[in-house]
């Protein structure tokens, strides 16, 4: 999995049926030292999460392994809310902070 | 598989069903010579790994397979430590 923030979301009309009920987001990735970096990807949201939320996602065929995406064209999915992470011990992320 | 070493922790209350008290790490991929290679990762900890612990994970669907529920959105999966690795006789890591 990898880490990125929620930047925006996608609005499309006219797509697959079977992606009708997902929400889309745009993710910047950010590194392990919470860098932004120049990569984003467009996830199907299972956690309900909102924009500027740190988000973690799965892609490949993993990230049809939800309820929601099971079975749908669908490659990436963001599969959790991150609060905060540490490196050795060193806080790098805080969402309450 | 792959040899990495576990750089860090991360905490997420909110997750996709299944993959409650499921443990999340950053790990760093190593090469050859056991110096990092690419960029690091988070997976879930099917062992009681922590930071600066070497182990081996798995990546793609097979991530999921190794979790305790296995219907669930996981792409990468720490299995387990690595006590020693070399190669061609040199060592290149050790737990």
């Amino acid at each position: 999995m990898l880490i990125g923030q929620v930047v925006g979301s996608v609005v499309a009309s006219q797509k697959d049926e079977r992606l009708e009920a997902l929400k889309l987001l745009v993710v910047r990735v950010h590194d392990h030292e919470n860098a932004p970096t120049e990569q984003y990807v467009v996830a199907a949201d299972a956690v309900q999460a909102g924009p500027g939320d740190m988000v973690l996602f799965a892609t490949g065929s993993s990230a049809r392994q939800t309820e929601l995406t099971e079975g749908k064209p669908c490659d990436a999915v963001i599969m959790a809310v991150v609060d905060s992470w540490d490196l050795g011990g060193r806080n790098v992320y805080e969402k309450w902070a | 598989m792959y040899l990495a070493r576990v750089i860090g922790r991360v905490v997420a209350t909110r997750r996709s069903a299944g993959l409650e008290g499921v443990a999340l790490q950053w790990v760093q991929p190593l090469d050859e010579l056991g110096a990092p290679t690419g960029r690091a990762l988070v997976a879930c900890a099917t062992v009681s790994s922590g930071p600066g612990d070497l182990v081996h994970y798995v990546d793609g669907r097979e991530g999921a397979l190794a979790c305790p529920r296995p219907f669930v959105p996981v792409d990468a999966a720490i299995l387990g430590f690595v006590e020693e690795a070399e190669r061609g006789g040199t060592r290149i890591g050790e737990r």
